[in-house]
């Protein structure tokens, strides 16, 4: 039998990995983008896993919203990256560090 | 308006206006404001001391201003004049004003003779405040001025590095007594609710047999004041154990010392005692340490003048002699003897003074006694005065006729000390009579060889310095013609140049002629010494008269039945010591003068007759000479006991404790963590927006494990 302890399990891993994704990566920020999707999936399966155990639909529908948010996030994201990508000539993240004093 | 405040505060006007004009004043409205300043007090102050003389004034007190009221404890500014105050203004405004007037002549080559007379002026206003003192701090304030004006004018040559070295000994040296001076200030006010003179004078007999707890011991009152205000009076009078800045003091221009080293401020310590004589008179032990330390310092100071050189150094250390016989006549309670010394001492000394720094001036500020002799023809009206001081000084008089100044003061000093029967007297009466035989033999040994014999000026640099600026161009032509290339006498010159910087004198030899290089072959080198110009000549004509006569006109006000008259209770006055000073015996009124003979002739004897005989005489002592030369090694001593201990400690706390303590730990070591600490903090800020988000992530992750936990 799964249980949620499952998909709690799985979603810590997904989190995990993108948390890692994020601060281990060096190489360009569409993995970046990745990352923050993946920690966001680990959410939603948190969110509809405890929604189902718990029988209570407010956790779906919350699900829903952060997949829109997500949406959104992911074509505003991919738009700057764009435009940075015109200024700097690069996406490498190591070279992204303009916010050094 | 009391002619005092006029005497007192015109020269404290005349200081701040030269001293504050300076160069804008220029050095002619400077002079002439501070010695006319100063010839008007003295005129003010000679119709007081006459007044006084007949006796037709009575002490009085003038006030000035409120000083301190604080609850129980008020004092004021207030001048106090009585016939005591009335022989050191005299004293005082006299040496001062001619000292003023001698001035222009010294110090006419000097850059900066404004500020030199401002000091004069500033140091006679302090000394004035001293003597016309009604309470204990302005006495106190006088003191400090002096102290500070005689800092000032020591190290007026501040460029020279041993002038300020003396400048700053006098002062520490003087430090040591003021704070003797200021403990015994404290001790009367802690002893008699009052700073105020009068009433501690009155109130002191009450408290003869008082005891003070201090320590766990018990010591009687009065010895304990009595010895503390002493110790200031050995500061600044240079009496045996801190006189070691007096010497050292000659640094200073020569009128300075005339008038601060030998004439005023050194005999503020006598005044300061006969001020209090009252007080000192309830403690026999403290009076007798009195005569005791005067007793050892007259002679001490004596053996020293006996073999030095300095024509300066010699007048030096007969100034600290002459304040020891002050000193044991203040002790034997021959108070009013011991004003008379310092009142001739001021006239003849000065002139002594004076005189050494007309004979350094037409030398060329050659100082050493060896590299003069035969003067005598050259600077004669130097010559005449001095011997006038000299004469007074060694005391030359016939008993019940007439005599020289010193002749007066000085028996009348030894007689009281014969006269008093104490053992301590008999002591100071036999050192006295000792210091009277030296004072002769290094006072003649002074004059013989600086006026007569024959001139040994060529082996002087000073001399060499003057004659080759006078002939050195036709030297150098010479050089150049012989030669017949330039660099020749561009060689020549900078040796010359050389030579002169260094100022090493060449090994002396008495009565030997000079080296080879004399050409003139009689010693003189080619030198032809001036005497002084007038504005010189005329003060030590005016103390040579001071010295001749002072002692025959005053010595009835001073030592003599009926004196108490004149003192009016200024001092304390024994009149069974007058009677035993005319009733000692007849070889003691005639020791004086059989001394002074003999001195007279081992002087005449040694350095005219049988010039070798002092060396012989050297040699033949051998170690007690060197010790005697060195000045009883007490600069070596002290040296070693207090000098080097202060500069080894003062090294410890600045190197270790200042430096490797304070410093490490305190102010370098918070600098030393902030800079290292901002170096890591640094790293922190990236720039990298991973870094940063880890951060967040972690601050979250913190964030809520402590809502959870907590």
């Amino acid at each position: 039998m799964i249980g949620v302890e499952h998909y709690v399990v799985v979603s810590s891993i997904l989190f995990v990995l993108g948390v890692l994704g994020i601060f281990l990566n060096r190489k360009n920020v569409i993995v970046l983008l990745m990352a923050i999707e993946l920690i966001l999936l680990a959410v939603n399966i948190n969110l509809v896993a405890f929604s189902a155990a718990l029988h209570d639909l407010t956790g779906q529908i919350f699900a829903m919203f952060v997949l829109t948010v997500a949406a959104g996030e992911a074509a505003v994201g991919l738009a700057i990256l764009v435009i940075y990508f015109r200024g700097r000539g690069s996406i490498a993240v190591d070279d992204v560090n303009r916010m050094k004093g | 308006m009391h002619p005092i405040l006029i005497i007192v505060f015109l020269p404290l006007l005349a200081a701040i206006i030269a001293g504050l004009g300076n160069k804008q004043l220029g050095n002619v409205p400077a002079k002439v404001l501070t010695t006319g300043a100063l010839f008007v007090a003295c005129g003010f102050s000679w119709p007081i001391f006459l007044q006084f003389l007949g006796g037709h004034a009575e002490a009085s007190v003038v006030p000035v201003l409120k000083w301190v009221q604080s609850g129980a404890m008020s004092w004021d500014w207030s001048l106090r004049v009585d016939s005591l105050t009335a022989v050191m203004l005299v004293v005082v405004t006299s040496v001062s004003a001619l000292v003023h007037l001698y001035s222009w002549g010294y110090m006419s080559e000097e850059p900066d003779q404004p500020r030199f007379f401002a000091y004069l002026s500033l140091f006679t206003f302090a000394m004035l405040m001293l003597v016309t003192a009604n309470n204990l701090v302005q006495m106190f304030f006088g003191w400090e001025g002096v102290g500070l004006a005689s800092y000032l004018l020591i190290g007026f040559w501040f460029r020279k590095p041993s002038a300020g070295a003396a400048a700053i000994k006098a002062f520490v040296v003087n430090r040591v007594g003021d704070l003797g001076f200021m403990l015994g200030i404290f001790g009367c006010y802690l002893v008699f609710g009052t700073v105020s003179i009068p009433e501690i004078l009155n109130a002191a007999p009450s408290m003869a047999a008082s005891t003070i707890g201090f320590l766990g011991y018990r010591f009687d009152t009065m010895t304990v004041i009595c010895i503390l205000l002493f110790i200031g009076a050995m500061g600044k009078s240079a009496q045996l154990g801190l006189h070691t800045w007096l010497p050292d003091a000659m640094e200073g221009p020569t009128p300075v010392s005339a008038l601060i080293h030998a004439a005023t401020m050194v005999t503020a310590g006598v005044f300061m005692v006969c001020r209090l004589s009252p007080l000192f008179e309830t403690s026999e032990t403290a009076m007798h340490f009195i005569a005791f330390i005067g007793a050892c310092t007259c002679f001490f100071a004596a053996t020293v003048g006996c073999t030095q050189w300095d024509i300066k150094r010699v007048i030096a250390y007969s100034t600290c002699s002459q304040l020891g016989y002050m000193f044991f006549a203040t002790g034997v309670g021959a108070y009013g003897a011991a004003m008379f010394h310092l009142f001739t001492h001021a006239f003849f000394k000065a002139l002594l003074f004076l005189g050494a720094g007309s004979v350094i001036h037409s030398m060329h500020h050659e100082q050493d006694m060896r590299f003069y002799g035969a003067l005598r023809k050259h600077i004669p009206i130097t010559f005449w005065t001095m011997t006038a001081g000299t004469l007074a000084i060694t005391g030359v008089g016939i008993a019940g006729f007439m005599g020289f100044a010193g002749f007066y003061s000085k028996d009348a000093i030894l007689e009281a000390a014969f006269g008093s029967g104490t053992a301590v007297g008999g002591f100071a009466f036999w050192m006295g009579i000792a210091a009277a035989l030296m004072t002769s033999f290094y006072s003649w040994r002074l004059v013989f060889l600086t006026f007569f014999g024959k001139p040994r000026w060529i082996q002087s640099e000073h001399i060499q310095h003057a004659v080759h600026d006078a002939h050195g161009h036709g030297h150098d032509d010479h050089a150049h013609d012989a030669h017949g290339h330039g660099s020749a006498a561009e060689e020549d010159a900078g040796e010359s140049t050389d030579h002169h910087d260094a100022h090493a004198h060449a090994a002396p030899a008495l009565g030997v002629s000079g080296p080879n290089y004399d050409t003139h072959g009689d010693g003189t080198g080619g030198y032809h010494p001036h005497e002084s110009p007038l504005v010189m000549l005329v003060p030590l004509i005016v103390l040579a008269i001071g010295a001749v006569a002072a002692g025959f006109v005053f010595q009835h006000a001073f030592v003599s039945e009926g004196t108490g008259e004149f003192w009016k209770g200024a001092l304390v006055f024994h009149e069974h010591l007058i009677h035993a000073m005319h009733g000692v015996p007849t070889w003691v009124k005639w020791a004086p003068f059989t001394v002074m003979a003999l001195g007279l002739l081992t002087a005449w004897y040694g350095y005219i007759k049988n010039l070798s005989f002092p060396k012989a005489v050297a040699e033949q002592l051998g170690p007690v000479y060197t010790f005697v030369y060195r000045k009883w090694m007490f600069d070596e001593l002290y040296n070693a006991i207090f000098v080097r201990p202060a500069f080894w400690l003062g090294k410890v706390f600045w190197k270790v404790l200042d430096i490797g303590v304070i410093d490490k730990f305190g102010p370098d070591g918070a600098a030393w963590v902030v800079a290292r600490g901002s170096t890591y903090a640094q790293k922190v800020q990236s720039g990298y927006l991973y870094s940063y988000a880890l951060v967040m992530l972690l601050g979250l992750v913190g964030a809520i494990s402590w809502v959870i936990a907590g």
